[in-house]
């Protein structure tokens, strides 16, 4: 079995490449190539080919490419993912390195290559794309989410996890996320395990770890990370992974608060809702009564850890209304920011997840009149009728911060004016 | 024929299809003299006294119309890619044994790829009109005997006017008319809005003929197209397919990518100070050009600013913009939609227009010239700000003109495209083929960011500070190479050779690009299948 495919093909595929492999003993590379960019991009995409099959030690081969306008990082990801699969590193090869490159052929660093993340930045909007799906990442920095998740998960068919994790880690190795949080999910221990290798070296800011159960699980996934950190470090000194697990069944939401105490690395916490459903039997209703002890366990789990909760999806896509009540409802919860599965829904989770105009004045009004009050030797003040005491003001301060980190005041806002 | 350096540096031919051809000589420099065209003055004597034009079948109008050889027949694509009538004139020429016409549609759609064998046969000479699809490849495979001539919606209207294009005979498609050839878009199976295309053909052809799927008596109300320039009326069962006229409901794009450059483009009208109280802007049916509007439309609600008027392609959209009051009036080109029909027939600030009012440059003003701002797309743009719209970088032609190179006249003209398409460049060195000079390209907005026209320094500062992601041009195109690659390849050399006067382009050019003044802008060349 010397021969494989990868890629995508057929009428409506864009910005993709499709495969076909077959190794032999002698002969040289022949390569026969059809591209709707032929004309600009022939010349450079056969000499990529060819250079790409001899990093990967292929010498004999004939190759045959069916190109619709893809970008030299998946080019580079097609063809690597076809060799592994006809050299036997294939989806039925059992055990789980195999799905692990032995030689890696990256892409050229892009201007967003690694680039360090911090432990408590703003997480309020997360959009999931498929890893699978190599048009989609291209632009995905416009949106403005706060983090990109690449997800090798649920949106990628079992029989495409290898070539995807060569997608994904050529992604994150050469394309602008911009500002963007570069996170990454992968698939549930110990199949994801493997993919770490392949994800740190290639700058993830954020692993995320599906159908988490337990503080082993995460405590396994943070060594494999101290480990592919260990030789990336030495290029990349400031660097660092976080991890943000995900609970999706009852037992893991039992277990909830250990899990985000399990190991330094975790940033923040969250939840899917439609498994932890299917697992605890539930019917999932508009009011989501069904979850809210779930939801409530994560926002506490995830406070008395002192990690970010951030709540699930919302899947209607085109229900913008139902999407901002939604988030309403997670903030009144204490989560901080929501997942996205579609561009048009980032907009109304970041605004949502911002302190609002009113929300600022009124935590101006509180600090400020808790100023006046401590300055005179008073630690507890009024301001309407209501009684404002440090936890309120603590509070005010959060949003205020917030506030000045989203550029809606300066940073010395008390001392002007 | 010769090729000649035409103002701007392209090589275009100092003859088109036989007759002399003056090359592009600068934005505003052509100023041609002497009488427009006229045609031949007709008599009541030869009309029936009861007026009524009604004649027995469409071969029988061709017969009468004494069709010949050599001639000139018009249609109109008021149908789009519903048209059936332009197909069944043209065979109908062909049963006749009739050679060597010249067809002057004012669009050309999928749906008249059949016309290919009217061209093989000899029926057809060649094109003068938009050519995509099949047509383009027929065109760019130079396998047309004659060139191929590319014109504005205004563009074609001049021609006529003009009298650089000769109409014998046009032939209209008329969704609703009366026995005395009075017609209108608005009523019939066939409603399709609007009319305007066949304005400049009505007044100017020797002969017309008005075909319709729905006679009504005398008079066709409302009367949008005068019976007073026409010949002769022929009633069939079937001018069309009303499915592909106009579409059930407009969709708006759900590209995320091509939404974030709409709502740009709406940001920078915005902040621009281009949105105003008693503004003006033209929106179009698809893509960028519509959901534009949609979001410039919900900002000037939340900011109390209404338009005064608005220039479209009509969709339900405009319709409802024109209800809720953004706008007291929509003068309508082409509608699109089944609401913007039904809105033309209702609404009395809903009014048709044709290319020879809103468009055409040799004319007494026109309704362009007072739009405060245009959004159209492009299939490339250079660090010049030059834009291309008719064929793709591998020198297939692909789209029309259609009011592109017209909405150029507009006070702001902004190209809201792609950067990239997949992986080919859209912001590049130099364009494949040239169809606005730069210096008419006020702002081009992509995905990458927006630049504007150096010529713009206005523009440039009134949006400083307002947060907008302004870049120069060539910093984008410096992008797109880093995400794509630097490209490379003949139709590339072909062009950069074009430029340079020791070196003749080795392919034979096959169709001309005409400038809205009727001079040439550039050149069409052969390329192989």
């Amino acid at each position: 079995m010397n021969t494989a495919s990868a890629g995508h093909r057929g009428p409506d595929v864009r910005s993709d490449l499709w495969v076909g492999l077959k190794l032999r003993t002698s002969g040289g590379i022949e390569l026969a190539m059809e591209s709707k960019v032929d004309f600009m991009y022939g010349e450079a995409n056969r000499k990529l080919a060819v250079d790409t099959l001899k990093t990967l030690g292929v010498e004999h081969a004939r190759v045959t490419i069916e190109d619709t306008g893809a970008l030299p990082f998946v080019i580079m990801a097609r063809l690597e993912a076809a060799v592994r699969r006809a050299e036997g590193h294939d989806r039925n090869a059992p055990g789980v390195s195999d799905r692990v490159p032995r030689l890696s052929c990256l892409p050229a660093p892009g201007p967003s290559f690694a680039r360090p993340s911090a432990r408590d930045r703003w997480r309020r909007s997360r959009l999931y794309l498929p890893g699978n799906e190599p048009r989609f990442m291209l632009n995905a920095r416009i949106h403005r989410s706060d983090d990109i998740i690449l997800d090798l998960e649920d949106s990628v068919p079992p029989a495409d996890k290898d070539a995807a994790l060569l997608v994904v880690r050529n992604a994150l190795c050469a394309l602008d996320f911009g500002d963007c949080e570069r996170m990454v999910r992968i698939n549930p221990l110990p199949a994801g395990l493997a993919e770490i290798d392949a994800l740190v070296p290639a700058g993830v800011n954020v692993i995320l770890i599906p159908k988490c159960e337990s503080a082993e699980q995460v405590r396994e996934v943070d060594a494999r990370i101290t480990s592919a950190l260990s030789s990336f470090v030495t290029r990349k000194s400031s660097f660092d992974v976080f991890l943000m697990p995900i609970i999706e069944t009852c037992e893991g939401m039992f277990r909830a608060r250990e899990i985000a105490g399990a190991s330094p690395r975790v940033v923040a916490l969250t939840y899917g809702l439609e498994d932890y459903i299917l697992d605890l039997g539930g019917v999932k209703t508009p009011a989501g009564l069904e979850s809210l002890w779930a939801r409530s366990q994560i926002a506490n789990a995830a406070k008395a850890a002192g990690v970010q909760a951030i709540d699930t999806v919302f899947a209607d896509i085109d229900d913008l209304d139902a999407l901002r009540a939604s988030c309403r409802a997670a903030k009144e919860l204490g989560f901080e920011g929501k997942g996205c599965i579609h561009p048009r829904q980032v907009e109304v989770v970041n605004t949502e997840f911002t302190p609002s105009t009113e929300e600022i004045e009124k935590a101006q009004r509180i600090v400020l009149a808790f100023k006046e009050a401590q300055s005179q030797g008073r630690n507890a003040v009024c301001v309407g009728s209501k009684m404002i005491d440090p936890p309120i003001v603590e509070r005010a301060r959060r949003t205020i911060a917030m506030a000045v980190s989203f550029g809606r005041l300066t940073a010395d806002w008390d001392k002007v004016s | 024929m010769e090729l000649v350096k035409n103002a701007l540096g392209r090589l275009v031919p100092n003859e088109v299809n036989g007759k002399p051809a003056v090359p592009f000589k600068g934005i505003g420099k052509h100023r041609p003299a002497g009488p427009k065209t006229c045609p031949p003055i007709p008599t009541c004597l030869d009309f029936p006294e009861d007026g009524n034009k009604v004649v027995p079948d469409l071969r029988i109008a061709l017969e009468r119309a004494g069709v010949r050889n050599g001639m000139t027949i018009s249609t109109h694509h008021h149908f789009r890619d519903g048209d059936t009538l332009s197909l069944q004139l043209f065979d109908l020429c062909a049963e006749m044994g009739l050679k060597d016409l010249v067809w002057y549609p004012s669009a050309a759609f999928p749906c008249h790829a059949p016309i290919t064998k009217h061209l093989d046969s000899g029926v057809i000479h060649h094109i003068e009109g938009s050519l995509n699809g099949p047509l383009g490849d027929y065109c760019t495979q130079g396998k047309m005997r004659g060139l191929g001539v590319l014109r504005s919606h205004g563009g074609r209207a001049q021609a006529i006017q003009d009298g650089e294009v000769h109409i014998d005979l046009a032939v209209i498609a008329a969704p609703t008319a009366d026995q005395f050839g009075n017609a209108n878009a608005v009523h019939g199976k066939s409603a399709c809005g609007v009319l305007g295309y066949a304005d400049a053909d009505l007044v100017y052809a020797d002969r017309t003929v008005v075909v319709t799927d729905n006679l009504v008596p005398f008079p066709a109300i409302p009367i949008q197209l005068s019976g007073t320039f026409v010949d002769m009326v022929v009633r069939q069962d079937c001018i069309g397919d009303p499915t592909k006229i106009v579409s059930g409901t407009t969709q708006i794009t759900r590209s995320p990518d091509r939404l974030y450059i709409a709502e740009l483009t709406a940001r920078f009208i915005r902040d621009s100070g281009i949105m105003h109280e008693g503004f003006s802007f033209q929106a179009g049916a698809g893509g960028i050009s519509l959901a534009f509007a949609l979001y410039l439309a919900a900002m000037m609600k939340r900011a109390g600013v209404r338009a005064s008027w608005l220039h479209g392609g009509s969709t339900r959209y405009l319709v409802k913009m024109l209800e809720d009051g953004i706008a007291p009036a929509l003068i309508d080109g082409q509608a699109f939609d089944l609401d913007a029909v039904r809105s033309i027939g209702l609404n009395p600030g809903h009014i048709d227009t044709s290319p020879l009012v809103s468009y055409n440059f040799h004319a007494k003003g026109n309704y362009i010239n007072l739009l405060d701002v245009a959004v159209l797309s492009a299939t490339e743009v250079d660090a010049n700000f030059n834009a291309n719209v008719v064929t793709h970088s591998d020198g297939r032609l692909r789209h029309g003109i259609g009011g592109w190179q017209n909405c150029m006249q507009a006070r702001c003209t902004i190209l809201a495209v792609p950067a990239m398409r997949d992986r080919m460049p859209v912001i590049v060195d130099e364009v494949t083929t040239l169809c606005s000079p730069g210096e008419l390209v006020d702002v081009v907005v992509t995905e990458l960011g927006i630049a504007i026209n150096p010529l713009r320094r206005d523009l440039l500062n009134a949006v400083k500070g307002k947060g907008l992601p302004i870049r120069s041009i060539q910093d984008i195109k410096a992008e797109v190479e880093r995400i794509c690659g630097k490209p490379s390849g003949p139709a590339r050399d072909m062009t950069e050779s074009s430029h340079d006067s020791d070196r003749v382009p080795s392919r034979k050019v096959v169709a001309v690009v005409k400038w809205v003044d009727g001079t040439v802008l550039d050149s069409v060349y052969q390329v192989s299948s």
